[in-house]
């Protein structure tokens, strides 16, 4: 638990790091502005709540949606991918784990590993 | 049908859904979606226990258009063969939630065909034997794989007298949204769990059978179409001899 704490500190300080460093230089393809969440002021949480605790957030929802069937809440794996992912030049949604994505730009300068998605689809669903 | 087709329908269905079910050409009715279908944000109970009818009369020789719906519809389809594989290894060892039986009857001669799928057992073996509380039973009857605690073990494709559970052998490129699947993790069927928990009322597999040999809904009801339907006609579990009070019933078996 402990070790777990100084992890999280250790997490939200690198993203912090990262948010004030020089834009995200692993873009790649993707179209800077075009996911939703370029376009709004806040996610569902305030930001600093959302790095350091949005694992948390999505650990405890995964419990209620897979066990009670609860999939119309607040927290949700889907929505930080719908809101999250950019797309390509030809509008294409780009992986939240690709490199220097989303999900992917700060576990991987943190190394901590991301494996939602070895089994979640890491872009948007079909509506 | 092709997925986008597929979606496109559903779309449809979505819009024109009225409390009463939708006729789209004479003798052909598509299950409406409760007016407000919206994606469930209280826990499931136990007030309801969803389970089917099926009847194996009506259920016709080479058709396999609940199995095409139920790969379209969880992904299945997406899963390739891994490379290298034998193609005979593969078509037995593929994931598949929902299969087609054929049975003869050596006497006679006669040959029923039905679907078999998970049968959502009331006590379910595969609960049973699971070391890690992965396998479980939903309050409302829907017995499924929890992947996050899986690991894998296969025991619970050993204990279903069934053979419903599949396991999923290799790492899969490309997943559906609202059916993660990941390597080394067990899956059966889950009567369509994200539709019923988006406020549908209907399953795949039920939806794509054009002989309505399905009828799917709350047995707990005695109003709904399944109910009424196991009032009126004479149905089996199968294996019933193993006492596992099935959510899923056939007929004319
Ligand atoms: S049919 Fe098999 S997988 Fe389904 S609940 Fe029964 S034992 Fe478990
Ligand atoms: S394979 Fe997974 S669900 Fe099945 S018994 Fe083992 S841990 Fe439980």
């Amino acid at each position: 638990m402990i070790r777990n704490r100084s992890i999280m500190l250790f997490l939200a300080g690198a993203m912090l790091g990262l948010a004030i460093g020089p834009g995200n230089a692993f873009a790649g393809e993707a179209v800077e502005g075009t996911a939703k969440a370029d376009k709004l002021e806040q996610c569902v949480e305030p930001t600093p709540v959302m790095r350091r605790n949005h694992f948390e957030f999505i650990k405890h929802q995964r419990d209620l949606t897979v066990h009670q069937g609860i999939r119309g809440s607040k927290h949700s794996l889907a929505g930080c991918i719908d809101c999250h992912a950019r797309k390509d030049a030809s509008g294409k949604a780009v992986p939240v784990n690709a490199q220097g994505q989303f999900c992917a730009g700060c576990h991987e300068y943190v190394a901590a590993s991301l494996d939602c998605f070895s089994c979640h689809s890491a872009v948007p669903g079909e509506k | 049908m092709s997925r986008t087709e597929q979606q496109g329908r559903r779309v449809f269905l979505k819009k024109t859904a009225t409390a009463a079910a939708v006729a789209i050409a004479p003798g052909v009715m598509l299950h409406a979606l409760p007016a407000a279908a919206a994606p469930r944000v209280e826990a499931v109970s136990g007030k309801i226990r969803w389970g089917m009818l099926i009847d194996a009369s009506k259920c016709a020789d080479g058709c396999s258009d609940c199995v095409t719906a139920c790969d379209k519809e969880n992904g299945l389809d997406l899963v390739d063969m891994p490379a290298g594989a034998e193609e005979a290894l593969w078509e037995r060892q593929r994931p598949r939630w929902i299969r087609q039986v054929k049975l003869k009857d050596n006497l006679s001669g006669k040959i029923t065909n039905l679907p078999m799928m998970c049968q959502h057992c009331e006590k379910p073996p595969c609960v049973d034997v699971c070391p890690t509380g992965a396998s479980f039973r939903r309050a409302d009857g829907i017995v499924m794989v929890d992947r996050h605690i899986c690991i894998g073990c296969r025991y619970c494709m050993m204990a279903c007298p069934y053979k419903a559970r599949s396991f999923i052998h290799a790492e899969v490129a490309e997943k559906l949204t609202h059916t993660p699947r990941g390597k080394g993790c067990v899956e059966s069927c889950n009567l369509c769990v994200h539709r019923l928990d988006n406020g549908e009322s209907t399953t795949a597999c039920q939806d794509a059978c054009k002989h309505q040999a399905i009828v799917f809904g709350d047995l707990n009801d005695p109003e709904s179409a399944v109910s009424r339907a196991l009032k009126k006609y004479p149905s089996v579990q199968i294996r019933a001899d193993l006492k596992l009070n099935t959510g899923i019933r056939y007929s004319n078996v």
